[in-house]
């Protein structure tokens, strides 16, 4: 099955950076030499109600925006999304097109017989991945949960590689601040904030690392084929 | 004779002043990744802005906000915060009476709130360019995009431009100022938006170096005097003498507000020149199924357009640039072979439909579809266009499982 575009949709809660993973992910699809745009959903939204957030990345100019109504990946972020129906569709896998690939933050499994029977029907891969748990022994905190997020995508799907996380997840942290304080000109206390922020981003980066690695292997024993061809390189607008 | 406005090498800002047309077509650019509301400040940034009002309201604040940093890094001259809208959309064309180049911010509610000031805005003939971010504005409460807003501000004298992603945006800003200050034109410019689609969407985008910019606006040029109590736009203001109920006072309202609309068709040279057209095709030429469309609802019809490929079905985009002055020999001319023309809208009444009707009107035998039409935040994917033709043609959609 050969694509040209991976529409992805991010049903999160509030709080957990849905909508920092999608600009991460597209940015890194950027730099890899796909198309790539991403936009998140909101509404009046606050900690642990439903959020949601959006990438696309492709073979060719994008145009598609809002929400992801048929997507190729589902990123579901919290168990309450399903157990709680904490999600903008319902189920939270509606429109999900055949051959797809749903990733389930989560320690245990939390699909009904039915659910997987429709799934299974369409051919539809699940990966249940404890991206909480990961991000608590890698990086020391349950906020860097989008970043195995992200990690279990890009290593599940095949298309973009660590290089590209790396860049997309620096450019979010880094770039902002180094451009408006000045390298130069930096006093102690943006140093030691600088400092921080690095080491932030460090383990960030370890996180969707070994992340990226432990879902590459789940696909490889899924037999998973990578879900885009080779980027066309150069991009022009 | 040269003023000295127009001798500067460098703005406030200490960027070189270089032409419009070198900033808009010939300046190398690079590739950055970024917001709509992004690519609001970076348009700022390049062009010489004199002052900016703002007051926050989903889904403008960002680019609100945004242009408050570049008055922290002296991009811009003037930027402080209004009481409300009706306070910014006054104080920035206090601004622009004075002399200024000014832009400001607004969203659905506080478009309506401030409405009383556009034709204000039109009467008073300044360019003051208004970056609309269109959000809905019916009762339930949304925050979401939907473009109703647009359809009650078509007759307010003002220009309405309507821009597809942050590309379009950053161009058509610095366009707009260009076009809005001609002597000939020198009325305010609305350029539209969807919010969240592009205010929100981060996208690749290709940008002009920072330390070039427009040439800073010239008001000695305006066709009014900059603000002067004695004479028009400021006697106007301190004592109409249209309030008295006479003939000529009548007579000078209707011709004033005919004068205003004169204006906005004389930028048409002006907004082709510096728009590249006022209208842009997509798909294939030869299709006699034409969706004609602007905003985002033109990005998603592009993406039906391909999707109608695979069905074996051509169709393409009449994308329109500028709603004000509206397109109307380009759009005859993109549409004179078509059969089928779909108006796809994110508004509950059509008002782009109605427009395209009437100027259509013993002109195209096609058959008109104001469909589809979605609203209060709704998305309106490809599939759903492509369901829509389908039902013409009897087709099964097979998009949609």
């Amino acid at each position: 099955m050969t694509r040209r575009r991976v529409n992805v949709r991010m049903p999160a809660l509030g709080g957990q950076g849905a909508v920092t993973a999608a600009h991460i992910i597209a940015t890194a699809a950027d730099y890899e030499g796909y198309y790539a745009v991403s936009n998140p959903f909101f509404g009046a939204e606050k900690r642990m109600a439903p959020a949601e957030s959006y990438a696309r990345i492709g073979m060719e100019p994008i145009y598609d925006r809002g929400e992801v109504v048929y997507p190729d990946v589902i990123m579901v972020f919290h168990p309450q999304v399903i157990t709680m129906g904490k999600s903008y569709t319902m189920p939270f896998y509606s429109g999900i097109k055949r051959k797809g690939l749903i990733i389930i933050n989560t320690e245990e499994d939390l699909l009904t017989e039915e659910d997987k029977e429709r799934l299974e029907g369409i051919e539809v891969k699940v990966f249940n991945f404890p991206a909480t748990r990961f991000a608590i022994d890698i990086a020391g905190t349950e906020l860097s949960t989008n970043m195995a997020m992200i990690g279990a995508l890009f290593g599940a799907i095949g298309a973009v590689g660590l290089e590209a996380i790396e860049e997309g997840i620096k450019s979010r942290f880094l770039k902002k601040f180094v451009a408006s304080g000045g390298t130069a000109s930096l006093d102690s206390a943006l140093e030691r904030k600088f400092k921080k922020k690095l080491e932030l981003i460090e383990k960030n980066l370890n996180t969707a690392k070994a992340a990226y690695e432990l879902a590459q292997r789940w696909s490889q024993e899924q037999g998973l084929e990578p879900f885009l061809p080779p980027p066309p390189k150069k991009v022009t607008v | 004779m040269q003023t000295i406005l127009e001798a500067l090498t460098y703005n406030r800002a200490g960027q070189r002043v270089v032409s419009p047309d070198y900033l808009l077509f010939e300046a190398p650019r690079t590739k950055h990744f970024m917001t709509g509301s992004e690519a609001v400040k970076e348009t700022g940034k390049k062009a010489s802005v004199d002052a900016s009002v703002s007051y926050p309201i989903t889904p403008q604040s960002e680019a609100a906000h945004l242009i408050g940093e570049l008055w922290v890094e002296g991009y811009v001259g003037v930027y402080f915060r209004g009481e409300s809208e009706f306070g910014v959309m006054s104080e920035i064309a206090g601004c622009a009476m004075a002399g200024a180049r000014t832009i400001t911010t607004t969203s659905g509610p506080g478009t309506l709130r401030a409405f009383e000031n556009f034709p204000m805005w039109a009467g008073t003939r300044i360019p003051v360019q208004l970056v609309l971010m269109a959000r809905g504005v019916n009762s339930p409460l949304s925050i979401q995009p939907d473009n109703l807003e647009v359809g009650f501000l078509l007759d307010t004298g003002c220009m309405i431009w309507y821009a597809e992603n942050a590309q379009d945006l950053f161009n058509m800003i610095l366009a707009g100022f260009m076009v809005a200050e001609q002597p000939d034109v020198h009325v305010p410019v609305i350029t539209v938006v969807d919010g969240f689609f592009v205010s929100h969407t981060r996208e690749a985008i290709m940008l002009p170096p920072d330390d070039i910019a427009l040439p800073p606006y010239n008001p000695y040029k305006a066709p009014m005097p900059v603000i002067d109590a004695e004479v028009p736009p400021g006697r106007f203001l301190r004592d109409p003498f249209v309030m008295k109920s006479n003939y000529i006072s009548y007579a000078t309202h209707a011709s004033w507000q005919w004068e205003v609309r004169s204006a906005i068709e004389r930028s048409r040279p002006y907004a082709k020149h510096y728009l590249r057209g006022l209208i842009e095709e997509f798909g294939d030429p030869t299709a006699e199924l034409v969706f004609v469309a602007c905003g985002t609802a033109a990005a998603q019809a592009k993406e039906a357009v391909r999707l109608l490929e695979e069905e074996g079905i051509k169709a393409r985009v009449v994308k329109l640039k500028t709603i004000r002055p509206f397109p109307i020999e380009e759009l005859k001319q993109a549409v004179k072979d078509a059969k089928y023309i779909f108006v796809p809208e994110f508004n509950v009444v059509g008002w782009l439909e109605r427009e395209v009707r009437r100027y259509l009107y013993g002109v195209s035998e096609a058959e008109i579809i104001g469909a589809p039409r979605v609203a209060g935040g709704m998305t309106m994917p490809a599939e759903v266009i492509v369901k829509e033709v389908l039902k013409l043609t009897g087709k099964e959609v097979k998009h949609v499982l």
